[in-house]
């Protein structure tokens, strides 16, 4: 039977892994190579790493931190940040990501999740979103969430689905770093709108909060940052929880 | 030696990097004449059927693959790569493929209801038969795979499947030629056995 995921998500600025509270305040917190190996060796399923300079210069030296884990880590690695054009997908994929997540470069040209799907394959593609609860509804930000569009966060999942997006990651910026539990509402929602998996993120902080999220509603991955790097607890603690509630996890 | 065949798709960094980690000699290459100089051959692939098998014959590899094939060399298709060992495949028209191994790849979602497409994540093999590509794994073992298709194959070269709906299609073998649906490069070290097991694996 197929696995529910655990993803740790690596925020990488020059070389170095940062997490911050609703986006702000970055704390430096370790290696990303040996945080990687730390990771898979206690049971990641896959990886995600964000480049959140993503300017020309610090990319390169994304790129040989990449290669780098990819070098020594073999479980899935997703890439994102800075992700505007079909090259940007090239670069990374040549330094070992075997998918590549896309956000403001989407909403900037949203065609770019078609011809990205079209020339390495819906499975290569993972449409990322940043979302907030406003009055008029579930809205998409971009840029890191700090500019609020006017796209409907549930249009924009199915968008990115028929694009041909392999996999959804959905932010909530309510939840993230507040470490409260994930945004059930809104995953719901979207799990309900689309039929390609959907990973969950912001506001894990407790073993709790993994368990309610599988067990009410229908997500395939659940991702943290925060709550791994400062070790609150292992992800094979986790997994052992998970398992013995009766979630089906890779042990 | 073993190569890894670049027709211009794929992560092969990974799987390059696979090889050094269990410390088997291998090389990245399209040109048929260095693939034929090697003992053992990779087929990777992502992407699409068609466009790959495309691909394939442009650089003149299907045949230097067959041919090997032939000879008795072991190859291990990996993820579009086991599909392309296939007769046919039915992903976005009808294509031909290198016909190594009986049988045809259709859509997930003529066979499944409910469940999402792709397929992606962990999963769990369940034997069929014997091989010695998956000496020391058992029943249960997980192993990653990411497939919106999969191949309908006899049960003489089904080695290993997985439950996503119903029995997919997880490995197959035909003597000497091997396939598998998900990527052992991906699959921590489970998948780093199944390499090593190729690296050394008598047919």
């Amino acid at each position: 039977m197929l696995a529910k995921r655990i993803i740790p998500c690596l925020d990488v600025k020059h070389g170095r892994v940062v997490k911050g509270t609703n986006f702000s305040s970055l704390k430096d917190v370790s290696d990303p190579v040996e945080l990687a190996a730390f990771y898979s060796d206690s049971g990641a399923d896959e990886l995600v790493f964000y480049d959140i300079v993503a300017s020309a210069e610090n990319r390169s030296l994304f790129c040989d931190v990449l290669r780098e884990v990819a070098r020594n880590v073999f479980i899935p690695l997703t890439v994102g940040g800075g992700i505007n054009t079909l090259d940007d997908f090239d670069t990374v994929l040549k330094c070992g990501a075997d998918k590549v997540s896309v956000n403001s470069g989407a909403i900037k040209n949203p065609d770019l999740i078609g011809n990205a799907a079209k020339r390495y394959g819906n499975q290569c593609v993972v449409l990322s979103m940043d979302v907030k609860l406003c009055d008029e509804g579930y809205r998409v930000y971009s840029l890191g969430g700090r500019v609020k569009t006017d796209i409907d966060a549930i249009e924009w999942a199915k968008f990115g689905e028929e694009s041909g997006a392999g996999e959804l990651v959905i932010n909530s910026i309510d939840t993230d770093g507040v470490k409260n539990g994930f945004d059930l509402p809104l995953l719901e929602k979207i799990v309900n709108a689309v039929n390609i998996p959907v990973i969950a993120s912001g506001g894990a902080g407790s073993v709790e909060h993994f368990k309610e999220l599988f067990k009410r509603v229908n997500v395939d991955a659940g991702l943290g940052a925060s709550v791994f790097h400062y070790k609150d607890f292992t992800i094979g603690q986790l997994k052992r929880e998970l398992k013995s509630s009766g979630v089906e996890v890779r042990i | 030696m073993i190569a890894i065949v670049d027709y211009g798709v794929g992560n092969l960094f990974s799987l390059e990097s696979s090889f050094a980690k269990i410390g088997e000699k291998s090389i990245v290459s399209g040109d048929p004449k260095v693939i034929s100089e090697a003992d053992r051959i990779i087929l990777p692939g992502v992407g699409a059927f068609g466009d790959a098998a495309k691909k394939l014959r442009e650089k003149g590899l299907d045949e230097t693959i067959v041919k090997l094939a032939a000879q008795g060399k072991p190859l291990l298709g990996i993820c579009l790569g086991m599909q392309l060992l296939f007769d046919k495949s039915y992903e976005y028209g009808e294509h031909g493929g290198l016909g190594l191994i009986a049988g045809q790849v259709r859509p997930l979602a003529e066979r499944i209801d409910g469940l999402k497409i792709p397929h992606i994540g962990w999963n769990t093999l369940k034997f069929t038969q014997k091989s010695a590509l998956f000496e020391g794994l058992k029943d249960g073992d997980y192993v990653y795979f990411v497939h919106s298709y999969y191949a309908e194959c006899g049960g003489e070269n089904l080695v290993a499947t997985t439950d996503y709906g119903f029995d997919v299609t997880a490995a197959v073998q035909n003597k000497n030629v091997c396939g598998v649906q998900f990527h052992p490069e991906k699959s921590g070290d489970t998948g780093l056995k199944i390499l090593k097991n190729f690296a050394s694996m008598r047919v």
